[in-house]
C-alpha cells in the first residue's frame, strides 16, 4: 500500500442537524448491540430459560394450589406475571452490557469520537428493546403451548404488549444507571438483583395480591411491576381484570421513568470513564 | 513550526489526589511526543483530558489550535485515541469494528467502506477482517485498535501505551506500524513507560513523575545530561567493588549497583575512558571479572531522576481515576 494510507487529511463529512446524528447514532449503537446478540445466541436462550422455567413450575407445580377470582384458568393469570418477569430480569442486561463496554474500554472510545453522547444509551436501550420484543413472543408462544389463551383478540394481545414493552424499556434505563456505576458485569448482576427481586415476587404476578400480609399489599397493589402485570391483564383477558385506569398508571408509571432516570443515566454516563 | 498540542500548568485532582499538578509540554505538527513515566505518574490522565474524554481542573489544553474544554466536538472530528486496552468489540469482526468507529466518526458510508479495505489490508488484517476478535491475538487486536484509531484520517493520533502486555514479537511488529505513521507525517503523542519505546519513536520525550514534568529533551539530550558513557565493571566480591568506587570516582560519577559487585561509571570522556579505568584498576590490582561499555539506556535516566526505574511502579501510586484503579493507573 501507499503512504497516503496513513496520511492524515481532511475528510468529507455530510453535514446535518445534530438531531439527525442523535438518531443515526442511535441506530448505529443497536445495531453494534443486536449483532452480539446475534452471534451469542446464549444470551437470548439465558434470558428465556428462567421465565420458562416459572412457566413450567407455576403451571404445573404450584398452580393447582394457588386460587385466583374468575373463571378463567391460573394459566391465563400467570402469563402476563411471566412476562413482566421476563422483561424486568431483562432489563439487568442492560447494566451488565454497559459495566462490560465501560471496563473493556469501549465507553472511552466512544467518548473520543464526534458522536452524540446519549447514543451509547439510547442505543444500548433500543437493541434491549428489541430483544424484548423477541423474548416476548416466544414467551406467548410458550404459554399458548401450556394452555395460555388471549380473551381479547389480536387487539388486546398488541395492546397488552406494548404496555409491557414499554415497561420493560423505562427499567433499562434505570439498570442503565447502575450499570455505569460499578466496575464490572458481576458486580452489574448482583447489584440489579436484590432491587428486582421484591419487585417482581411482591407484586401481583403469580399470586393474587389479596392472599398476602396487610402490610405487603399496599406496596405489592401499587408497585410498577404490579401495575404493568394489572394493565397487561386488562387488556389481554379482559373481564373480571378489565381496569383502564392500571393502563393508564401504568403508562405513567413508565413515560415517569424514562423521564427521571433517563437524563440521570445521560448525566452518569457524561461522568464515567 | 505550528504545534499540534500545547499543554500549560495542565492540572487534574481526583478527590484529594494531585494526578497532574501544573504539566506543561507542546508537540509541534508532525512530530512524535513520547510522555514517559511510570505508573501513576499521570500520563494517562494527560491523555484522557487532551482526548476530551476527561475535563481539567486547570491550566490550558489545546489540540490544533482549539480549547479541549470549550471545542470537545471540534477537537473530536480531527483525533485519533488508541487506548492501553485495545478497545475493539469482541464480538463484532474486524470489518465491523472499523465500520462501527467509522458510522460514528460520521464518515459516509462509501468513503468507509474504501477507507476500511485500505487499513485492513494496511494492517495485514485483510485475512482476518470477516472472523469475530475474539478469535484475534493480541497483536492483531492491537492493530485493528489503532486502525480504528485512523478510520476518519485523524491530524492528531493519541496512542496510550500501545504495546503494553504485547509479547516482544507484537511490540516490534506494532513499532514498525507506528514508525510508519509518523513516517507519513502523523502528530502523535504517546505514552508509554517503556524506555526503548520512546528511544525508538518519539522525536522529543517528557518525563513525568507523580504529576509534575521532572525533564524533557531529545532521547539524546536526556542522555548526554547523564554522562555520554557508562562502563560496567563486575567484581569477585562487594569489598573489591566498594575499593574499585573509590579509585574510579575521579574519572566521574561512580555507584556500586544494587547486586554489590558491579561498579558502574559515567563519564563525558567517551570511549578513552576505558583506558583510565584499566589503568586506574591495575595500579591498584583490583582484578574485574567482567567489563562492559555502553551507551546510557533511558533507563539510566529515569533511574538518575526519579530514584527508582521506569518499570517499577512509584511508591504512592496514584490511581487513573477515583475508582477503576484495575484499569491500569497512569
Amino acid at each position: 500500500m501507499t503512504a497516503t494510507t496513513l496520511a492524515p487529511a481532511t475528510v468529507h463529512r455530510p453535514q446535518h442537524s445534530s438531531m439527525y446524528w442523535a438518531i443515526a447514532d442511535t441506530k448505529t449503537i443497536a445495531w453494534r448491540n443486536l449483532v452480539t446478540l446475534r452471534r451469542l445466541p446464549q444470551l437470548l436462550v439465558f434470558a428465556t430459560v428462567q421465565p420458562v422455567i416459572f412457566v413450567l413450575m407455576f403451571r404445573y407445580v404450584f398452580g393447582g394450589a394457588i386460587h385466583v377470582n374468575g373463571s378463567l384458568p391460573y394459566v391465563d393469570y400467570l402469563m402476563p406475571g411471566v412476562f413482566a418477569q421476563t422483561v424486568a430480569f431483562g432489563a439487568i442486561q442492560t447494566g451488565i452490557g454497559l459495566a462490560d463496554d465501560l471496563n473493556k474500554g469501549l465507553i472511552e472510545r466512544f467518548r473520543s469520537l464526534p458522536m452524540a453522547r446519549s447514543a451509547v444509551l439510547s442505543g444500548r436501550t433500543l437493541a434491549d428493546l428489541t430483544r424484548n420484543v423477541f423474548v416476548m413472543c416466544l414467551m406467548i408462544f410458550i404459554g399458548y403451548l401450556v394452555g395460555f389463551r388471549v380473551q381479547t383478540g389480536i387487539i388486546g394481545l398488541l395492546a397488552g404488549m406494548a404496555v409491557m414493552l414499554l415497561f420493560g424499556f423505562s427499567l433499562t434505563w434505570i439498570f442503565a444507571i447502575i450499570g455505569l456505576s460499578v466496575t464490572n458485569a458481576e458486580t452489574a448482576q448482583a447489584a440489579s438483583f436484590p432491587i428486582l427481586a421484591p419487585l417482581v415476587f411482591a407484586s401481583s404476578a403469580f399470586v393474587v395480591v389479596g392472599t398476602m400480609p396487610g402490610w405487603l399489599q399496599g406496596f405489592a397493589k401499587y408497585q410498577p411491576v404490579s401495575v404493568a402485570i394489572d394493565a397487561t391483564r386488562s387488556l389481554m383477558l379482559g373481564g373480571i381484570y378489565s381496569s383502564p385506569g392500571k393502563v393508564v398508571a401504568s403508562l405513567a408509571y413508565s413515560v415517569g421513568i424514562v423521564a427521571v432516570f433517563a437524563p440521570l443515566a445521560v448525566r452518569r454516563y457524561r461522568r464515567a470513564a | 513550526m505550528d504545534n499540534a498540542i500545547v499543554v500549560e500548568h495542565l492540572e487534574k485532582r481526583y478527590g484529594s489526589v494531585v494526578a497532574l499538578d501544573g504539566v506543561g509540554f507542546s508537540v509541534p505538527t508532525g512530530s512524535v511526543l513520547g510522555l514517559l513515566g511510570p505508573n501513576g505518574a499521570g500520563k494517562t490522565t494527560a491523555v484522557r483530558i487532551l482526548t476530551t474524554i476527561l475535563k481539567r481542573d486547570g491550566g490550558r489544553a489545546e489540540v490544533l489550535g482549539l480549547d479541549v474544554g470549550a471545542n470537545p466536538q471540534a477537537v473530536r472530528e480531527r483525533i485519533g485515541l488508541a487506548g492501553q486496552y485495545a478497545a475493539v468489540d469482541e464480538n463484532l469482526t474486524g470489518d465491523e469494528n472499523l465500520w462501527l468507529v467509522g458510522k460514528l466518526s460520521h464518515l459516509d458510508p462509501k468513503t468507509l467502506r474504501d477507507r476500511n479495505v485500505e487499513l485492513l489490508e494496511r494492517f495485514d488484517l485483510s485475512d482476518a477482517a470477516a472472523r469475530p476478535v475474539r478469535t484475534y491475538s493480541g497483536g492483531m487486536r492491537r492493530r485493528l485498535d489503532l486502525a480504528a484509531a485512523l478510520v476518519h484520517r485523524p491530524e492528531v493520533l493519541f496512542l496510550d501505551e500501545p504495546t503494553t502486555g504485547l509479547d516482544p514479537q507484537g511490540r516490534t511488529g506494532l513499532w514498525k506500524v507506528i514508525e510508519e505513521l509518523v513516517a507519513d507525517g502523523a502528530t502523535v503523542l504517546l505514552t508509554t513507560q517503556y524506555l526503548e519505546e520512546a528511544d525508538r519513536l518519539a522525536d522529543n520525550i517528557v518525563v513525568i513523575d507523580h504529576g509534575h514534568v521532572i525533564a524533557e529533551g531529545t532521547a539524546t539530550e536526556l542522555k548526554a545530561g547523564l554522562g555520554a558513557t557508562i562502563v560496567e565493571v563486575g567484581f569477585a566480591d562487594a569489598a573489591t567493588a566498594q575499593r574499585a568506587c573509590a579509585v574510579l570516582r575521579g574519572l566521574g560519577s561512580c555507584d556500586v549497583e544494587s547486586d554489590g559487585q558491579t561498579v558502574e561509571l559515567k563519564s563525558n570522556d567517551g570511549a578513552r575512558v576505558a583506558i583510565d579505568v584499566v589503568r586506574a584498576l591495575d595500579g591498584q590490582q583490583l582484578e574485574p571479572a567482567s567489563l562492559a561499555l555502553r551507551e546510557p539506556t533511558l533507563d539510566d535516566v529515569f533511574l538518575s531522576l526519579t530514584g527508582h526505574g521506569a518499570e517499577e511502579p512509584a511508591t504512592d501510586d496514584v490511581p487513573a481515576t477515583g475508582r477503576r484503579r484495575t484499569r491500569g493507573a497512569a
